[in-house]
């Protein structure tokens, strides 16, 4: 049995990122958490994020979480996920500027709005996968997943997947243990449960 | 490819149940909203859409356990809206499993609060409701209008929406209250006044009769997404005929 220690800081959505992953591992113990008791004996590390991302950038270091995160990251298989994303990364225009901790290459900015490219990108668009690797394990290439989001990543060295909306940008990344998206798994339907049920087997290599 | 055409069912939910009238007359009982939450998601819904109509003080955990069903039972978004007045509710609505949530009230009456959500909560889930009605014969005019068109607010609706853009609306549902239950079909010509002035998502809702309806809210209104109750609830039509529909004129649906 696998503890997958889903980084409980205040923010976001944790309730639908805990939910998809019982329903796809229902033996697995799913602990939406803040103890840093948790995180430390967990195998596997979920972080999300909703909101702005100063707040979650934030709330992480308010809580002290972050050095026991990064630390638990480093190792364990990781699934960062929407804003939790792009605090990996180096660093975000959202806010007048913050900084990412630089785990992965690439920079977050601001997605450029036209009268038929709306802002935030919200709804369903279509991951092409841009190499092989064990989470898009049975998920169809050019997939449709759940966006939302006004910020994005538009060039990574560790790019694995990506999505066009006006332009094309960064949807999935990938490092060694970490695995990162922009969209939401939790919100994809059925490639979405796919998705998790991949992460839960994922060695991390 | 960019971003495809969503198509939402709307849930009105009174006191634990999906409810659905025709100019708020003759409510029907339409089921039990998880059971209703799922079915739409098993056809293709692209979102779920939640509305809590009675939204007094009393209901609201009845409403945070009602999301909290659905959101354990269906992995499509959901936003939930219904007397949101404040920052408390939202993250309360966001911890029971709604993805977003839609502001309306409370938005006319204090527009600050939109401001407030959206950089403590970001813009991607705050959806602002706008409630349209007619002003003039030529039907080129629209205020808004609040309590289910009880209370004029002498709000130009076009410059509203801009106003909600600069404040950090995410999302902008948009409601006829002139068609909303008359089978009619869309205000188009609403649905392009808003949709040509902002670079938000549109939702256009309030007034589907037919598939064509849906059809002519995205290709003459320029909405981002349609929203539909009762065609959906008494399975007149279903969502995947709705996406045929939709397919057949050449607008980008999800698979």
């Amino acid at each position: 049995m696998n503890t997958i220690a889903v980084i409980d800081y205040g923010m976001g959505n944790l309730h639908s990122v805990s939910k998809a992953l019982k329903k796809v591992s229902p033996s697995d113990q799913i602990l939406v958490t803040s103890k840093k008791s948790e995180i430390e004996n967990s195998d596997k590390i979920v972080l999300p994020g909703v909101g702005a991302i100063k707040d979650c950038m934030e709330a992480l270091s308010n809580n002290n979480l972050d050095q026991v995160v990064l630390r638990n990251m480093a190792e364990k298989p990781t699934l960062a996920i929407c804003v939790g994303m792009q605090m990996l990364l180096e660093s975000s225009e959202e806010n007048n500027g913050i900084n990412g901790f630089n785990l992965l290459e690439g920079k977050v900015r601001r997605i450029s709005s036209t009268s038929t490219v709306k802002v935030p990108h919200m709804g369903w668009n279509q991951v092409l996968q841009k190499s092989d690797h064990y989470l898009w394990t049975d998920i169809p290439n050019n997939s449709f997943f759940y966006f939302v989001h006004g910020y994005a990543c538009d060039s990574s060295v560790d790019a694995i997947g990506t999505t066009c909306h006006g332009s094309e940008f960064i949807s999935a990344l990938a490092k060694k243990n970490i695995f990162a998206v922009q969209f939401h798994p939790e919100k994809s339907q059925k490639v979405g449960l796919q998705f998790y049920k991949n992460f839960i087997s994922w060695k991390g290599n | 490819m960019t971003v495809a055409k969503r198509i939402i069912p709307c849930l009105d939910v009174d006191n634990g149940r999906v409810v659905k009238g025709v100019n708020f007359l003759n409510i029907r009982d339409a089921g039990d909203p998880s059971e209703v939450a799922r079915r739409y998601d098993l056809e293709g819904a692209d979102e779920i859409t939640m509305l809590d109509i009675t939204a007094s003080h009393e209901s609201r955990a009845t409403t945070y356990q009602t999301v909290e069903k659905i959101a354990s039972e269906v992995f499509i978004p959901l936003t939930v809206g219904g007397g949101v007045r404040s920052l408390d509710d939202i993250k309360n609505l966001l911890r029971s499993g709604a993805d977003k949530v839609s502001i309306n009230t409370a938005a006319v009456e204090n527009p600050e609060f939109v401001k407030a959500a959206s950089e403590k909560f970001g813009s991607q889930c705050i959806v602002v409701a706008i409630d349209a009605k007619s002003i003039n014969k030529n039907g080129d005019k629209y205020e808004v209008v609040t309590y289910g068109g009880r209370n004029k607010t002498g709000l130009d609706v076009v410059e509203w929406a801009k106003k909600l853009e600069d404040f950090g609306a995410g999302e902008i549902l948009l409601t006829s209250m002139d068609r909303d239950g008359t089978k009619e079909g869309f205000d188009n010509q609403l649905t392009k006044a808003v949709s040509s002035s902002i670079n938000l998502p549109v939702i256009a809702s309030g007034g589907v009769g037919s598939l064509q309806d849906l059809v002519d809210g995205i290709l003459k209104g320029g909405a981002e997404a349609v929203l539909a109750a009762s065609i959906f609830h008494f399975s007149e039509y279903s969502i995947k005929e709705a996406k045929e529909a939709l397919r057949l004129a050449k607008i980008a649906v999800r698979d």
